[in-house]
């Protein structure tokens, strides 16, 4: 008998329909177990995925997932079938991290791979546990916590990524400046340490916070949760997450952005997009910075922008220079564009 | 070095399996890392020898499955082998290639005492 929601003492389980297992313990010990029922997406701990069914006393049927820490009560060695407070048969895939190792219907044993084949009453034991979880699955689930917050608001979240000194924040000051009166910008900042470019941006009078990761390379969902909670951008406005300069880590760490935009200077070389590939694939969009400076180089621009469509055939790219202000209005536009979507997509 | 903040979530992910089972100790965590998965493996192995100390996984062995990165040529419309993102099609050379697989990153398992 589960302590938390009062459910029976076991599980009846049916595998595709066709088989019914039911948990059997051969140690006989009560365990407690928790279930939660918030019924999300979980990974499924048996391959290839099968079916539970759950009898509740109502006599109802459904279907979910969910996870199973179990720490679930049976009664002595009792393998009836799991009964639920409220009654009800569902069937489910769902995840299975428990301790024993419990006897289907049909013979097999849930983790039995490997030692827990060999159980033998009170005896320490190895057991497998399946979890086949996603290493990003918490901040991936921050990040589209956000990424709802944001909407909610009508917030247009940019995730700016670059190398260090490709000039993310002389085009952020150069382009809140541009936007004043007509469109809100907040900016997040993300560096190793140093409030700098924090203080830069507050000087244009637009809300800025810093985040210092200390010894990290990339902002995460989680700090970004914790900066707008502290921020509180305005609705319908624009946000900027300056992430740190690093075009490697910050790839694979979603923080609820609509896009991520790479920043990229002529004076780095053509073939970054090539060397850096996976930061190339996220972006939506290519901002080819310091452009003023083509003159003095010997930097191929068709090139850049041919080695960038390999990476990711649907990127945009505008050229600008936040010096001069060339290619600025088509930045602009491209901002405004996104910005006006996620007003009317509010919700 | 994102590597260490992935090694963290594995620890994190290990430890709270290991715990809802009752576990004494973590004897071996099984990883499924794609080629395309943006994880240096050798990084992986550092990171996590590093974030175990003083968890329940503290004496365990770390098990890395390399899991091909994958793709589909449009031009030849067959599945391809490629080892990074922005690799020419292996057959056509062509870089009209989606990726499929090889881009995860996965605790698969874990063996507790």
């Amino acid at each position: 008998m589960c302590m938390t929601c009062g459910c029976g003492t076991g599980e009846t389980r049916v595998e595709g329909a066709e088989h019914v297992h039911t948990h059997t313990h051969p140690d006989g010990t009560t365990h407690s177990h928790v279930h939660d029922h918030a019924h999300d997406a979980h990974d499924h701990a048996h391959e290839p995925p099968h079916e539970h069914v759950h009898t509740h006393a109502d006599g109802t049927t459904h279907s979910h997932t969910h996870a199973h820490p179990h720490e679930h009560s049976h009664d002595e060695g009792s393998g009836a079938p799991h009964t639920h407070a409220d009654g009800t048969t569902h069937s489910h895939p769902h995840e299975h991290p428990h301790e024993h190792p419990h006897e289907h219907g049909a013979g097999h044993l849930h983790y039995g791979i490997g030692a827990a084949g060999a159980s033998a009453p009170g005896m320490t034991q190895s057991r497998m546990v399946q979890i086949e979880r996603d290493i990003l699955a918490k901040n991936d689930s921050l990040a589209q916590r956000n990424r709802a917050a944001l909407a909610r608001r009508g917030i247009f979240a940019l995730n700016l990524v670059s190398s260090p000194g490709s000039g993310k924040t002389t085009l952020l000051v150069r382009t809140i400046e541009q936007l004043a009166g007509r469109l809100p910008v907040s900016v997040i900042e993300g560096d190793q340490q140093t409030t700098f470019d924090a203080d830069r941006i507050r000087a244009t009078g637009a809300p800025a916070i810093q985040i210092n990761t200390g010894k990290g390379c990339h902002l995460d969902a989680a700090m970004v949760e914790t900066a707008l909670a502290r921020l509180a951008p305005a609705d319908d406005s624009v946000l900027m997450i300056e992430n740190v300069g690093n075009l490697v880590c910050p790839a694979g760490f979603d923080l609820g952005e609509a896009h991520k935009v790479v920043v990229l200077s002529v004076t780095e070389g053509e073939d970054k997009p090539l060397k850096y590939p996976d930061m190339f694939y996220a972006a939506s969009l290519m901002l080819l910075n310091k452009v003023d400076l083509l003159p003095h180089l010997s930097f191929d621009v068709e090139r850049c922008i041919g080695n960038a469509r390999r990476i990711n055939p649907g990127i945009e790219i505008i050229q600008v220079s936040a010096t001069t202000g060339e290619g600025m209005g088509d930045w602009l536009t491209w901002l405004e564009h996104g910005a006006r979507a996620a007003r009317l997509q509010q919700h | 070095m994102h590597e260490m903040s992935l090694a963290e979530s594995v620890r994190e992910i290990v430890e709270e399996t290991a715990r809802s089972s009752g576990a004494r100790r973590v004897a071996a965590v099984r990883l499924e890392i794609g080629k395309l998965a943006l994880v240096e493996i050798e990084a992986m192995r550092f990171a996590f020898d590093v974030v175990k100390r003083g968890s329940l996984a503290d004496t365990a062995r770390l098990e890395i499955v390399e899991t091909d990165g994958t793709a589909w040529c449009m031009r030849c419309s067959e599945p391809v082998l490629i080892a990074q993102r922005g690799d020419a099609c292996p057959r056509c050379e062509s870089y009209q290639l989606q990726v499929t697989g090889g881009d995860r990153m996965r605790v698969m398992d874990i063996e507790i005492e």
